[in-house]
């Protein structure tokens, strides 16, 4: 487990943790990042302003991040520009069907012992263990 | 000051995912690939991640479940029970999207950041997925599941 780096994951983890708490504590709101981005393109949205202000911050901490000499770099992505299309697409649609994403259920969710988050996140991480087994170790090996 | 509060909210989860190594595809792909614990490559930072999230969400919700918030009439606290096939489906087509990639909507964002073409790509197709889903909603393929801005889970 070489790549194995938990203290940072600890620290991460309890910031995103902090994260939903707060805008629970300000706004009331669950922070679900499909949910808070999804509302915005539905046209009966009338509270955008929030969802769009959570989502500069989302954007503004890796630029914060580079201006202190830790800038993210660019994530490795499929070379295939379809794989990545059909994947955002599968992303979006399948978090507003079922309602959430590892943010919403994974933690906002399980945290509040919801079943529904439970029995999603389980399903979302098979389904994303067993492409992964496929794509790297059967097509792609 | 609502938005200020969603700004510094949104901020503090962005420093978690660039913190923990979340923004980066490689490192969630080295969780998922459970076919890894084998020789060794496996990536279990996924997990911890999740732990802490979850402690301090956890404890942070269990206070404020009484409490009106701050800038806001009420809390939405989602309302939804029932294991239904949309939440099954849906996670489903979200788990084979994110295996695709190793981007889930949190760190796709934060990485439009890092201008790569990819990731912009894969968030445009995202809004176009979510979109889509709501038009398709909206027109009644799903009258039964209309739901309340309450009920949803995140």
């Amino acid at each position: 487990m070489a790549n194995f780096t938990p203290v940072s994951a600890a620290i991460g983890g309890a910031l995103i943790g902090l994260a939903a708490v707060l805008l629970m504590l300000f706004t009331g709101r669950i922070a679900g990042i499909s949910g808070i981005a999804g509302g915005l393109f539905n046209p009966r949205t009338d509270d955008r302003l929030w969802r769009l202000a959570f989502i500069a911050g989302l954007i503004a901490a890796p630029f914060a991040a580079a201006l202190i000499g830790h800038a993210v770099p660019m994530p490795q992505m499929p070379g295939s520009t379809i794989t990545i299309a059909v994947a955002g697409l599968l992303v979006g649609f399948g978090t507003r069907l079922g309602n959430g994403c590892t943010s919403g259920h994974g933690i906002c969710g399980i945290a509040r012992l919801s079943p529904r988050s439970i029995a999603a996140t389980v399903v979302f991480m098979a389904a994303a263990i067993v492409v992964v087994a496929l794509t790297h170790h059967v097509i792609g090996a | 000051m609502p938005a200020f509060a969603s700004l510094l909210c949104g901020f503090i989860f962005g420093t978690g995912l660039v913190i923990s190594g979340m923004v980066k595809t490689t490192k969630v792909l080295g969780f998922l690939d459970i076919l890894g614990i084998g020789n060794g490559t496996w990536d279990p930072s996924l997990i911890v991640v999740m732990a802490a999230g979850l402690l301090v969400t956890g404890i942070g919700y269990a206070l404020l479940r009484p409490r009106t918030p701050i800038f806001a009439p009420k809390s939405l606290w989602p309302s939804a029970t029932d294991i239904d096939r949309p939440l099954i489906t849906g996670a489903a087509l979200f788990g084979i999207g994110w295996g695709l990639v190793g981007l889930c909507p949190g760190p796709a964002i934060a990485d439009l950041a890092t201008l790569s073409p990819g990731v912009i790509v894969f968030v445009i197709a995202m809004a176009v997925g979510m979109a889509a889903h709501d038009l398709w909603q909206a027109r009644g393929a799903r009258p039964i599941e209309q739901k309340l801005a309450t009920a949803t889970d995140g």
